[in-house]
């Protein structure tokens, strides 16, 4: 599939925007300390970062005009429930974010808001998620491993965002660094077993199954239907990936896991918050939003379409 | 609405492909093209069109919005290799995931004759029905910013302007060799259900679940048998007495040096 940046970075920094919400309200719960460092900073980058995602994604559309119009179908469309969730859970979280920034209180009613805004965010992530998982046609994407993956990689982005505003605000970085660390790891593990399931699955189809004409043996494209490249091949015919899988591969794990895993664990190993583990708590939530993008790149790139088998493609 | 309709008629209109007899010519994409430029989803846009390197979208190569790709197969090794042209368009499916997935009711399938279509006026360009679509049926239009598809030609099959004979699709129509079919595939007694099931047609990719109306008519066995094509008896001997090959290892002499000089 042709990886579209508008959507590679409103799946990633939506996921992540999301993800920190759910971090804040979290703390809210745990902690109940409103400071105004975090609220004035971790709302906006959390909002912003879920807006910037929505917007890149809706100026991406032929109309954009009309992207209201995607909320009208949630009865059968992922992409329809995904545009209204996003569009419910801003009316907790701004409450939620009005509480603690500009009253001081993240307590009872409030931190309810929080939460119902936590529910919702990760709602809205599950249906990003399924949008991609519902697709008969992508095997790739087709599997148990797409909607645990989208979840646990917003959590874990969103946590190592919320750490350098801990860090900022001379909280304790410990409490939240630890479950952090498990959702960075969990991400992994899900990708790893989710490469090592989709590069063993048997095809979905085959050119044979895509013309019928597989009981006159192997079937292959002698002429395609034109000189240059159709839409379908553009949209679904994306090969660069394949190609450079392993190596991406290697980046994203280098970027996603190795430095955030071992700032973390410095974290752990060291308590306190002084401006060292700050910075290194930054360096840790960067590399770890490059990792999953260059993850989300490749989910992209990788993935094969069924539709390819008329263009050349064996099996998909 | 983009869910599929509940109480869906019998009725299922689509096209039949006979793949023994498509010849490959293309004519049927460029009548679509032709016929539906001005037609329920006109018009049918083209970039580049000129020109195989033109920058004028920033992309390559001409491309363009068409309802009909003209592909050609090889199937089989060495001597039992066929070479099958293959018509591929729009399958009007019975389950089309391509309608579900439009956040945005554009796309639909008609409960009257279960034609599948996209209200232009609604479709935000989004893309997801293309990447639902296994066949590679949809394509978008990049002037327009909305999907345009198949419409199986409605403002052709139901127009009384029009002969009765020329209520058929463009491609069908068109077809010089007479390789397409249209007609009712829910009624089992049309013409085209029973060609399919004299022919033994079959759906494309049935393990997608997406239940596609079109049927494809396979290629005949080859014919290599006087028998096969009804030729008498005796041409089937006389064919045995014709030489395999002919071969020149036994010439000498002059036809053997000039054998050797024109073989070179």
């Amino acid at each position: 599939m042709h990886p579209a940046l508008s959507v590679i970075f409103f799946t990633t920094a939506s996921g992540a925007g999301y993800g920190l919400l759910v971090w804040l309200a979290l703390h809210a719960a745990l902690t109940g300390d409103a400071n105004p460092l975090i609220g004035w900073i971790g709302f906006p980058l959390a909002l912003g970062l879920v807006t910037a995602g929505l917007l890149s994604s809706t100026f991406h559309l032929g109309h954009p005009e009309r992207a209201w119009r995607a909320m009208s179908q949630w009865r059968s469309s992922w992409l329809s429930r995904e545009g209204l969730l996003a569009v419910l859970t801003y009316i907790p979280a701004l409450l939620f974010a009005v509480g603690w920034v500009l009253l001081g209180r993240n307590d009872g009613l409030w931190m309810l808001a929080g939460a119902v805004a936590a529910v919702l965010a990760m709602v809205t992530v599950y249906c990003t998620a399924m949008i991609y998982q519902s697709l008969k046609t992508i095997p790739r994407w087709h599997n148990g491993f797409t909607v645990p993956g989208y979840l646990a990689m917003a959590m874990a982005t969103g946590g190592l965002w919320i750490l350098p505003l801990l860090a900022l605000s001379g909280s304790d970085l410990q409490t939240m660094a630890l479950p952090t660390m498990g959702f960075v790891l969990l991400s992994a593990a899900i990708k790893w077993r989710y490469w090592t399931a989709t590069d063993n699955a048997a095809p979905t189809a085959t050119s044979g199954t895509a013309t019928g004409l597989a009981n006159l043996g192997t079937v292959r494209l002698l002429e395609g239907p034109t000189t240059s490249e159709t839409y379908v091949m553009r949209e679904m015919g994306y090969r660069i990936g394949r190609k450079h899988a392993v190596k991406l591969r290697r980046l994203a794990g280098f970027f996603g896991l190795v430095i955030p895993i071992a700032v973390l664990a410095a974290v752990l190993a060291m308590p306190g918050s002084g401006t060292m583990a700050g910075g290194l708590v930054l360096l840790a939530a960067i590399s770890g939003s490059v990792g999953v993008v260059v993850e989300r790149w490749l989910y992209f790139a990788e993935a094969k379409h069924v539709s390819t088998l008329y263009y050349g493609e064996e099996f998909a | 609405m983009t869910c599929l309709p509940t109480t869906a008629g019998s009725k299922k209109l689509g096209l039949v492909i006979d793949l023994d007899i498509c010849v490959g010519c293309h004519a049927c994409a460029v009548n679509c093209k032709e016929w539906n430029t001005s037609g329920h989803s006109a018009p049918l846009t083209d970039w580049n069109a000129y020109s195989d390197d033109a920058e004028e979208d920033g992309d390559e190569g001409a491309w363009g919005v068409w309802f009909n790709r003209i592909h050609t197969y090889e199937a089989g090794e060495g001597e039992d290799a066929r070479t099958v042209h293959f018509p591929r368009s729009c399958l009007h499916c019975e389950t089309p995931d391509c309608v579900t997935v439009c956040p945005t009711g554009a796309s639909y399938k008609r409960v009257e004759d279960g034609i599948v279509l996209v209200n232009a006026d609604l479709c935000i360009g989004c893309k997801l029905c293309s990447w639902a679509c296994p066949y590679g049926a949809r394509e978008y239009d990049k002037t327009e910013g909305v999907m345009k598809k198949c419409t199986l030609c409605v403002d052709k099959i139901y127009n009384e302007n029009l002969e009765e004979q020329d209520r058929v699709p463009a491609c069908v129509s068109t077809c010089p060799a007479g390789a397409r079919h249209f007609g009712d595939l829910g009624d089992p007694d049309s013409d085209v259900s029973q060609l399919v099931a004299e022919r033994q047609g079959y759906e494309l990719m049935p393990e997608m679940g997406y239940k596609p109306v079109n049927r494809y008519l396979p290629p005949r066995p080859r014919r290599t048998k006087a028998e096969d094509f009804g030729a008498p008896e005796r041409l089937a001997d006389l064919a045995l007495r014709v030489p395999a090959g002919e071969t020149t290892s036994d010439a000498s002499g002059l036809l053997g040096w000039l054998d050797t000089m024109l073989s070179r």
